[in-house]
């Protein structure tokens, strides 16, 4: 559907996005994720037109799009602010798009109406912006973006002016509608918990560059790089060296050993991720690889689940998590000595 | 949502303020307007004697009447000066909106430092008198003027025969325009800045070319800048001076210059304030139909 080739944009004070490699596929639901700064913004703008790219392409549907003016793309955009039109009602907005293509009489009626439906706004049609609460506007923009039923749809951090409950109402609201209508969905955000829920495909986003695309399982499962493993969830990380049992970690005591060999010398890094690493009253017979003897220095708990922060002997700061039995209190307290076990598959092995 | 309770204080004006603040613009209208218009209006409705001060009294208001209305309307130099006004004033707002316009557009597009710079650019020329200015317009215009010294030497007049500019309505109009473009420029800025252009890349992103964006969007929401430009500049036109007495020359009239003439040559202190009301009764009509105008606009947004 999107293909993006080599795309750079830079301005006066630096890169924004920097060689971004990129295919989105039809009726995908694709998240792009990044911090702050990132260049999130700055490729959805240039994929809308509103910027233009100092090198590479950007082909949509197989034409190439790169010099085409933001008019003539068939993608629609909902802004950040959500953009409406402050001097025109909820239904002129919702028609302004269909309006520019000579839609008109029963038929602008029509398809406006099915608009306003999808995200239940009929009732509020003959309201001015500055009347919706935040929740309305955005689901106004929505249909403001989709009425024109476009081969993509870019969403700007949709969710971002939104309280955390209506952020996840509207999160599901979102899918429906994508679902529903079969427009390819791509949508900008820094909430990593809001991509892995809506996407299908996330992409991860530093500095103006790609790091990863995957499935939000992969992302999680099998991040290519500290960068990625990092992004994504809790996760201990530590730099390792290729040993003969398996991987020597820093800050901990004994072998870690990974699934698969990894070939060739290192620097390598290892990721555990905390829900996979048991915690466990003091073991006598500590195994010689994947655990390691601690103490509770402290704890965080969250209701479902305890974090545990363990002072490994090795000298590493270890975060084991652990579910909590129903209306029980934590396991284990500040100050108890604790062994950590962790299975070999829970052991990430990175290059970079 | 975000607002479950409700209310949006910053909506209302604080009731139980502690500072009689609502009183003062009043206090200010009563003194400076409204005493001095009726004090006008007194005086335009006695007649003209020899002394001081130069009228009759004005509390004697059996002697009062509407002799000096009736014959300035009855006076076709009168008539001229107010067709003249009307005209000029008119054709000055809208010039001066066709050329600050794009201006003040091109101003809010640009980045804020640059902005502030602009602005100075606009307002630093009426650091002079404007006077002084007008009086430096006459040797731009005149017969052996600047710019006609520079037709004449690119060959395109004749130097024998220059056309003349100056003691034309083309020049007072151009002196009314150079005067005045900052009154239409600042109100236009100050109101184009504060646009969102988001909204007119989501105009663009919905399929509008750039004409349609701006049509649809960015003009409408320019009313309001648009509005206060025309009043600000039309207002003063009507009743200005200096630049048809400096520009126009001895026989070009205008409200402006008559009331002058009146006071100062003829003495004659009614009609001058006769021809003060009437000029006021001509601009609070455009204001009211502006009004309206705003009104509407805002009903129908
Ligand atoms: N119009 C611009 N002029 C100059 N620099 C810009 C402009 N727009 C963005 N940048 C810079 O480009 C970089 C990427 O910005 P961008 O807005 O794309 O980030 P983002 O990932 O959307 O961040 P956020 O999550 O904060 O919205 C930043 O360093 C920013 O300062
Ligand atoms: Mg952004």
């Amino acid at each position: 559907m999107i293909r993006v080739e080599g795309l750079t944009k830079n301005f006066d004070d630096g890169v924004a996005v920097a060689g971004v490699d990129l295919a989105i596929a039809r009726n995908e639901f694709f998240a792009i994720l990044g911090g702050s700064g990132s260049g999130k913004t700055t490729l959805l703008r240039l994929i809308a037109g509103f910027e233009r790219p100092d090198r590479g392409r950007i082909l949509i549907d197989g034409v190439d799009m790169t010099d085409a003016p933001p008019h003539r793309r068939p993608v629609n955009m909902m802004f950040q602010s959500y953009a409406l039109f402050p001097h025109m009602s909820v239904t002129r907005n919702v028609e302004f798009g269909l309006r520019q293509e000579g839609v008109r009489g029963a038929d602008l009626r029509r398809r406006t109406e099915e608009a306003l439906d999808l995200v239940a706004m009929r009732d509020y049609a003959e309201r001015k912006p500055h009347q919706l609460s935040g929740g309305q506007k955005q689901r106004v923009a929505l249909a403001r973006a989709i009425v024109k039923r476009p081969k993509v749809l870019l969403l700007d951090e949709p969710l971002s002016a939104l309280d955390r409950k209506l952020r996840e109402q509207t999160q599901l609201h979102l899918t429906e509608v994508q679902k529903k209508t079969g427009v390819t969905f791509v949508v900008v955000t820094h909430d990593q918990d809001e991509a892995m829920t809506l996407a299908s495909k996330v992409a991860v986003m530093n500095q103006g560059r790609i790091e990863q695309v995957d499935t939000p399982r992969a992302l999680y499962a099998q991040p290519i790089n500290r960068f990625v493993a990092g992004f994504i969830g809790a996760t201990n990380l530590m730099p390792a060296e290729a040993s003969g049992e398996g991987f020597l970690g820093e800050g901990v005591a004994g072998f870690l050993v990974a699934p698969a060999a990894l070939a060739g010398a290192g620097p390598f890094w290892v990721s555990i991720r905390p829900e996979n690493i048991a915690i466990s009253a003091r073991n006598a017979h500590l195994p010689r690889s994947n655990a390691e003897n601690g103490r509770v220095e402290s704890l965080s708990y969250y209701g479902d689940h305890t974090v545990y922060f363990v002072r490994a002997e090795g000298g590493a700061l270890l975060r084991a998590a652990l579910f909590n039995a129903a209306h029980a209190a934590p396991a284990f307290h500040v100050g108890d000595d604790v062994t950590l076990a962790w299975p070999p598959e829970a052991v990430t092995v990175l290059r970079s | 949502m975000t607002r479950a309770n409700g209310g949006r204080p910053s909506d209302q004006a604080p009731k139980n303020s502690a500072f009689p603040s609502a009183a003062a613009p009043y206090a200010w209208l009563l003194a400076f307007f409204m005493a001095p218009l009726l004090v006008s209006l007194a005086i335009s409705l006695t007649h003209a004697v020899d002394g001081v001060p130069p009228y009759s009294n004005p509390l004697d208001w059996r002697a009062l009447n509407l002799d000096n209305y009736r014959s300035i309307l009855g006076d076709n130099l009168y008539v001229l000066a107010l067709w003249n006004s009307v005209r000029i004033a008119a054709t000055t707002s809208l010039l001066c909106l066709a050329l600050g316009y794009p201006m003040a557009y091109a101003m809010a597009l640009e980045p804020p430092h640059r902005r502030h710079l602009l602005l100075m650019a606009i307002i630093l020329p009426f650091f002079t008198s404007s006077l002084i200015r007008t009086f430096a317009m006459i040797n731009l215009l005149k017969e052996t003027g600047l710019i006609n010294q520079a037709l004449a030497s690119l060959g395109l007049i004749d130097p024998a025969h220059p056309p003349s500019i100056l003691y034309t309505d083309a020049a007072v109009q151009i002196g009314m325009v150079y005067n005045y473009l900052p009154f239409m420029i600042l109100p236009l800025y100050a109101n184009l800045v504060k646009i969102d252009w988001s909204l007119a890349e989501a105009a663009r992103d919905l399929g509008a070319p750039p004409r349609q964006a701006f049509l649809r969007i960015v003009l409408p929401l320019s009313w309001p800048g648009i509005l206060s430009g025309l009043l600000l500049v039309f207002i003063p036109a009507c009743g200005e001076y200096v630049v048809p007495t400096l520009l126009g020359g001895q026989n070009y009239v205008m409200l402006g210059t008559q009331l002058a003439n009146e006071f100062f040559q003829n003495r004659d202190w009614p009609t001058a304030s006769a021809v003060a009301i009437l000029l006021l009764a001509i601009l609070v009509a455009p204001l009211l139909l502006l009004q309206a105008l705003a009104r509407r606009l805002e009903a129908a947004s």
